[in-house]
């Protein structure tokens, strides 16, 4: 059994948001969530637009303050660690955009924007950031001489590369990658996703894996997550969410999925509805509106428990 | 913005390159003050009184017969040094006070913000010309006064421009580097927010003159017998009748400098918006 290396514990964020009268609504971006993450696996975080997928994200990087619950990175709870730790720790844990064009600062060049970890955490003269900044430029397929060009010079993809060596710099054993691909075209996709498959092998990375394409998730991820509302609705190895998968969400999402053959029949989207708005969670299971199948009171009243029906597999779900 | 395609757009507004002409020749006239005056400004030729502008005196002699034209000429070193660091010292207040509002938010914005509001209830040039007369009216004064009072508009420009920066990715992700507070703000956040404060402070340099002139003219700014364009047209008032270029030529010498400035400011503007991209 590899060590743990992410625990979240009923991770919570919740934003208050300004009402024209001071305090306003609150927005439930994310609630409750649990997941172990074991070191060198990739967990795949799946969910529609708006489901709390990038907070949780954040959340896991220290990058927002959970309102209750916590985030342990081998074993240490990082939202209690002072100032100096979690810098120590930031080195551990990066993040991968979606956008490339915005990941990168527009006013920096590639070498002064890939040196930069360094220079925060004092590591190395010049000259070794130098080499460490070209060698980090061909580890992702650029080449060193490109170190003097600003951002707005590369493509997409290579801007994507970018990025992606930033976030090794500092040899980091978690990286979230949130939806690394989406803004990318299909081709340029199978390049990142092998880069990124690559990079794993090569540095034992860790990943969470946030997009809301199944294709790529079921692609590149060892476990999938599958979120909603802001809650875990299911959670198992890649094979038994081949296989074996309970949920009913999980099921919807899976049928949403289209496949480039013009044969096979055109079937009407599974789900009814929209998701519901973070600020108006549905009593009881937040699915239970849009649920194809059990519509008893219990799913109205009562929220399911996320617990293991098997060992890996988690649901919340209160059929299955 | 690259900063050739920059240049490239400045140089093709005719209005702008005029504006940035004039503004660099007014710093060669002050720097090469002594050179090129024909006379010493304060030279007192009381044979020469209020002489209409002849071959000699090509701007005219005041009331003391000093030359008009050599005190222009020294009297742009007040209006270039007033309009630079009182425009400084405003930009750079802003700067600090935007960005802190900006990058913290929260309480330390509205508290911030809050002064902006006090401050711009103030009828400025009245704000001035209460405390140089509480202070004793002198060149420093009156730039330290100019900048503590017109820092509000680049505060806020700052703060909005870091609300919006702080939320973009390559902040988050140097955030997620460990970057401090102080590093965000000044590699990531300021060099992303110049572009609008740049354009603010040509502009404000034109409205620094002016109130220079403004407040020199009555008396309570440069003090004779040093000259300025304000102090030269405070005389040219009492001979107006008689001696018209007493009057004329400092005016256009502010007219010129202030709108060159204004179209400077205004071209920058328009070679930085991205909108008006062909």
């Amino acid at each position: 059994m590899p060590e743990i290396l992410l625990q979240a514990q009923n991770l919570s964020r919740h934003f208050r948001l300004a009402g024209p009268w001071g305090r306003g609504p609150v927005l439930q971006a994310v609630d409750g969530v649990n997941f172990d993450l074991p070191g060198g696996e990739t967990l795949g975080l799946v969910g529609e637009s708006g489901c709390g997928k990038s907070t949780l994200g954040r959340l896991v990087l220290a990058l927002l303050t959970p309102t209750r619950g916590e985030v342990r990175f081998l074993g240490e709870d990082l939202h209690r660690l002072p100032k100096a730790r979690l810098k120590e720790a930031r080195k551990q844990l990066q993040i991968i955009f979606q956008d490339p064009y915005s990941s990168l600062n527009p006013r920096m060049t590639v070498g002064q924007i890939l040196e930069e970890p360094f220079i925060i955490h004092g590591l190395g003269t010049r000259k070794d950031r130098r080499d460490w900044t070209a060698q980090l430029l061909q580890e992702v397929g650029l080449s060193p001489e490109q170190r003097d060009r600003y951002p707005h010079e590369f493509s997409g993809g290579q801007r994507q590369r970018i990025g992606i060596a930033r976030a090794l710099a500092l040899k980091p054993r978690l990286i979230v990658a949130d939806e690394p691909v989406s803004a990318l075209d299909v081709s340029i996709q199978a390049q990142i996703l092998n880069l990124l498959a690559e990079l794993q092998g090569r540095h034992g990375l860790t990943y969470l894996f946030i997009s809301h394409d199944l294709s790529v998730i079921s692609r590149i991820s060892t476990r999938i997550a599958v979120m909603y509302a802001g809650r875990l609705m299911e959670l198992a190895s890649r094979e038994i969410f081949d296989t074996a998968r309970l949920h009913p969400y999980t099921e919807a999402l899976l049928a949403a999925v289209p496949l480039p053959d013009p044969d096979r029949p055109f079937k009407p989207p599974a789900l009814r509805g929209e998701p519901p708005s973070p600020l108006a969670i549905p009593s009881g299971c937040p699915f239970h509106p849009r649920c194809p199948e059990a519509q008893l009171p219990v799913c109205r009243e009562v929220a399911p428990e996320y617990r293991e029906t098997a060992p890996g597999h988690w649901v919340a779900c209160h059929f299955r | 913005m690259k900063r050739r395609e920059f240049w490239a757009r400045l140089r093709r507004n005719r209005l702008a390159m005029t504006g940035l002409t004039l503004v660099v020749g007014l710093f060669a006239v002050s720097l090469l003050a002594p050179w090129l005056a024909p006379y010493d400004p304060n030279f007192i030729d009381l044979k020469e009184v209020l002489m209409p502008p002849t071959s000699q005196h090509l701007l005219g002699t005041d009331p003391l017969g000093r030359d008009v034209l050599s005190r222009i000429i020294y009297g742009s070193a007040v209006s270039l040094k007033v309009g630079f660091v009182a425009v400084g010292l405003a930009t750079l207040i802003g700067l600090i006070i935007g960005a802190v509002a900006g990058f913290y938010g929260g309480w330390v914005d509205q508290v911030l913000m809050r002064l902006v509001d006090l401050m711009l209830c103030f009828p400025t040039f009245f704000l001035i010309l209460a405390v140089i007369a509480l202070l004793e009216p002198s060149i420093w004064n009156i730039m330290v006064v100019i900048g503590l009072t017109n820092w509000m508009g680049v505060a806020r420009l700052v703060r909005a421009e870091f609300l919006s920066l702080k939320e973009r990715e390559f902040v988050v992700a140097a955030r997620a580097l460990g970057a401090s507070d102080a590093r965000l703000m000044v590699r990531h956040l300021l060099p992303n927010a110049l572009a609008p404060v740049m354009v603010s402070a040509t502009l404000g340099v034109a409205g620094a003159i002016l109130t220079e002139s403004a407040l020199s003219f009555l008396g309570l700014g440069v003090q004779p017998p040093t000259p300025s364009w304000g102090n030269i047209l405070t005389a040219g008032k009492d001979n107006i009748e008689i001696a018209w270029w007493l009057s004329f030529f400092p005016g256009l010498a502010i007219l010129a400098t202030v709108m060159s400035y204004n179209l400077l400011g205004e071209g920058i503007r328009e070679a930085i918006d991205p909108r008006l991209k062909e």
